[in-house]
């Protein structure tokens, strides 16, 4: 006979969404359960996605920084990098991070069941257990935040170790000479500059007309112009055939959209042309759950799918695949099972690409404005007049706003440049606030720093900034 | 110690206005004695003890609002099983056991379309920070409905209140013009006021609603009920001391009643979104009565399987409680057909407002002495002024003249 518990909430998977629910859910009185296969909470996230990435991406921004220290007079000399120290830092932060997650669930008395999770009812699933055997939990509600999983494509070779998902590029478990990123999205270039910065030799390959589909150009063409520099070469348009594995590498077949195909070897190949939520596999065929044509939970403003016990967020549920997604989703979901009136209805969700520069937007993008026909108002300000820009030697940048022409107010923000990351954080706030230009032209930022590229990029709406020159236009 | 919460009071019931706070500390109150009288905006209610004890402290007072879950009294004293639950050990003193956290039900909100924010096909949201897009969805609002007052038409806290605030006033609903400011009336003298209280404006949402939603017509006739109120006086005269007088109201339910039988029409309701009209099988009749703190309207249900003087029983210990604000909230519900009797206040015809989602109402005026033409000569009788007031979309003016006549008839029968 297998064991049956009982809790009001379970928590299916331990990611962003995943713990963010059950720590909210503990922290209101409810008798909640986390199920995920992982010794501690963190998800992809923490241990195969944005942190480890972010880790590496930090190290190589040191080598860059130390590279271009020569022009002002500091040389340090080619970096000797010692894989196995870096591969330490990497997972040290990876389990610290993950075993304060730990803690925290202990603390409150979240119990951590280290399993797969099986759907077989609204209100019940089984999970088969890591140390093996199975247990059968009943519930009143459940949070499914299964998350994503690399997409593949059956025509390559995905057992060869050679051929990489992000997943094993983070592994670092070697430098290749030659590497061929397939995808040029973010994960893609992000993963394509660790590997640049260490030494390898990267190649990257995408399908459409430039990188970073669906992000204003505006802001791709300054990280276009110094990845141009720093890889082997950046293929547009251009779709990858067939890649066959050799004893001396990976055979690629290369089909641009124009000319002959090419065939090239790499040592290794990281495929990163997307994610696929984690829907299928987890018994949601027991149930009313709807899951749409691109694999997604449908769910309402409450995260509820459309069996009313259930609930879903995060990567599960659809774009964009992003961890601060999923954990504002948990909040609704929880609340909403809680009683409270609450909905996701967020006005901009931010959008940040970890590259060398950054680039970083939110709500309203121009591509999307030109798309749907609304009419808008562009002001750009580059950081060639940013003080600070100057004082780092990264100008460049660019600040954008996008603004509605009848109201002035602030409806998207796009930054590229050094830190854009941590910059677009005001931008988001001014969109979910509906401030005006005027607010941010108003608003005293602090000198020397990029922030005040925001301030001054209002003043370019108004016709006057103090640091860039135009004769005529004047509100 | 056991903390008396404000039970759930009925349907869509949240918050109620404490209109009387009836213990204070140290009182010995006794199971279901009531603490609190509260105001909810259909009826007065009272909050009753869930047990024998001593009230510790009183932690409300006249006026505030108090919402469904909220603490209002600590008891002390004898604790019953009941509070405590069953329990392995044997029970300890009662000294300051730590209090029970509280956990929020897991109950589950429905949101009817209107109170989500709708964003247009970018995700733009209305030009509202998320905290007052948070209290627009508390207040059932939809925030891109809601005028904004600020620079770019900015919806500030103020406004969604204000806006939630015009539609409970009596604002037809969503999408309603906004009531004109009022002039200064000071300057033309002394004025005082009084506040809209939450009876009065649940009645005034109800008539405005009722206003905007039917297409009125008010038709009139008259009865002669000479024969039947000597009748009615006779059989009083005779009845024993202590046993309920039949009242003409009650009377008037009966052929109500039966008419509604005769014209099921009458006693329907026009479903719009369903295309269609819902007859019910049961009567229901609905009573407007006046008390010091506006109309109520209790529900005399199934009037017609029961007699005159069944019904002024019934009728009488319905009003009273009415007028004693005793009225259960389900009492004041299901309705198919109301009747507003002023005779007793000597009016003649008036055209009373259906109320939605009844399809018609009759008014009853005072009977007085006329002038009849009967048997080649004029006679005075007692004549009944009759009107009533219907939705003309699902009945025609020839219906209700029928109606009004066979209900005539039937009194002027006896």
């Amino acid at each position: 006979m297998t064991e049956v518990l009982r809790h009001d909430l379970v928590v299916v998977g331990a990611g962003p969404g995943g713990y963010a629910a059950a720590f909210l859910a503990a922290d209101l009185g409810m008798d909640v359960i986390l199920i995920d296969p992982e010794p501690n909470p963190g998800g992809v996230c923490l241990f195969r996605g944005c942190i480890p990435s972010k880790s590496l991406l930090h190290v190589a921004k040191l080598i860059h920084e130390a590279e271009q220290a020569e022009e002002w007079g500091v040389v340090f000399g080619k970096p000797n990098v010692d894989l196995d120290r870096l591969r330490g830092f990497k997972q040290d932060v990876v389990d610290r991070l993950t075993g304060g997650l730990g803690q925290l669930a202990t603390q409150r008395k979240v119990p951590h069941l280290r399993g797969m999770a099986t759907i077989v009812g609204p209100t019940e699933l089984d999970v088969e257990r890591v140390e093996g055997g199975s247990v059968r939990v009943e519930f009143g509600h459940a949070i499914l935040a299964t998350g994503s999983r690399p997409t593949e494509l059956s025509a390559f070779p995905n057992e060869d170790p050679r051929l990489m998902d992000s997943t094993a590029a983070l592994e670092m478990d070697e430098l290749p000479e030659t590497l061929l990123v397939v995808g040029g999205g973010y994960i893609g270039l992000e993963l394509g500059s660790v590997y640049s910065a260490l030494g390898s030799r990267v190649t990257v390959v995408e399908m459409t007309d430039g990188l970073l589909p669906g992000a204003d150009r505006d802001l791709v063409r300054p990280l276009a112009k110094r990845l141009e520099a720093q890889f082997e070469a950046i293929r547009l348009s251009t779709k990858v055939a067939t890649i066959d594995a050799a004893d001396d590498g990976l055979h690629v077949s290369l089909e641009p959209a124009e000319g002959p195909a090419e065939s090239h070897r790499f040592d290794r190949v990281l495929v990163a042309i997307g994610r696929r939520p984690n829907s299928g596999g987890i018994g949601l065929e027991t149930t009313k759950v709807q899951i749409d044509g691109d694999g997604f939970v449908s769910v309402d403003a409450q995260l509820r799918t459309t069996e009313p016990t259930l609930f879903a967020i995060g990567d599960l549920v659809g774009q964009p695949m992003l961890a601060h997604k999923a954990s504002h989703e948990a909040r609704v979901a929880v609340e909403a099972i809680a009683g409270e009136k609450v909905a996701f209805d967020p006005a901009a969700i931010p959008a940040v690409v970890f590259t060398d520069p950054e680039v970083a937007w939110c709500g309203l993008t121009e591509t999307e404005a030109k798309l749907a026909g609304r009419k808008i108002e562009v002001a750009r300000f580059p950081w060639g007049a940013s003080g600070r820009a100057r004082t780092i030697g990264r100008e460049d940048g660019l600040t954008k706003l996008i603004l509605d022409p009848q109201t002035e107010r602030v409806l998207g923000m796009g930054i590229v440049g050094a830190g854009a990351g941590e910059l677009i954080a005001e931008g988001v706030l001014a969109v979910e606030m509906a401030a005006l230009a005027g607010d941010l032209r108003l608003t005293i930022h602090p000198h020397p720093t990029l922030s005040e590229t925001v301030m001054e990029s209002a003043e370019v709406y108004f016709g006057q900034s103090t640091h860039v020159y135009r004769p005529s236009r004047r509100r | 110690m056991e903390e008396v919460k404000l039970p759930e009071l009925g349907e869509n019931i949240e918050d109620v206005e404490v209109s009387a706070v009836l213990v204070k500390a140290g009182d010995a109150v006794h199971v279901d004695q009531p603490l609190l009288e509260v105001e909810t905006e259909k009826a007065s209610l009272e909050v009753p003890a869930t047990r024998d004890g001593v009230v510790v402290d009183v932690l409300v007072k006249k006026g505030d609002r108090v919402r469904v879950g909220q603490t209002i009294v600590r008891l002390d004293g004898e604790a019953s099983a009941a509070s405590t639950g069953p329990t392995a050990e044997p029970a300890t003193e009662a000294k300051a056991a730590p209090e029970p956290t509280v956990v929020k039900p897991a109950k589950v909100v429905q949101f009817s379309g209107p109170a989500m924010a709708t964003p247009d096909q970018l995700g733009i949201t209305a030009p509202a920070a998320p905290s007052t897009r948070a209290l627009a969805r508390e207040l059932g609002v939809d925030v891109n409905k809601v005028p904004g007052s600020g620079p770019g038409g900015r919806i500030n806290r103020d406004d969604v209140k204000a806006y939630a605030k015009r539609i409970i006033l009596g604002g037809a609903g969503v999408g309603a013009t906004p009531a004109p400011e009022l002039p200064d009336f000071s300057r033309w003298g002394a004025t005082h006021e009084e506040p809209f209280g939450s009876v009065r404006r649940a009645t005034a949402r109800a008539m405005s609603n009722s206003w905007t939603q039917i297409p009125h017509v008010t038709q009139f006739d008259r009865a002669d009920v000479t024969d039947l109120d000597q009748s009615r006086r006779a059989r009083n005269k005779k009845a024993k001391n202590g046993a309920a007088k039949l009242t003409m109201t009650a009377i008037i339910i009966e052929k109500v009643a039966a008419a509604l039988a005769q014209f099921p029409k009458f006693n329907a309701s026009l479903d719009l979104v369903g295309e269609r009209v819902i007859y019910k099988d049961y009567v229901n009749i609905g009573v407007a009565v006046d008390t010091v703190r506006g109309r109520r309207v209790p529900v005399l249900k199934d009037a017609d399987k029961k007699d005159p003087s069944e019904i002024a029983v019934e009728l009488n210990d319905l009003a009273s409680r009415a007028r004693n604000r005793k009225l259960k909230p389900d009492e004041m519900q299901g309705a198919g057909f109301t009747i507003s009797n002023l005779g007793g206040l000597g009016t003649t015809y008036f055209t009373p407002i259906v109320n939605w989602p009844e399809v018609s109402i009759l008014g009853v005026g005072r009977a007085e002495p006329q002038a009849v033409w009967r048997d080649d000569q004029f006679v005075p009788r007692a004549v009944m002024p009759l009107s009533i007031s219907y939705d003309h979309r699902i009945i025609d003016g020839a219906d209700a003249a029928r109606f009004l006549r066979s209900l005539a008839e039937a009194l002027e029968a006896q």
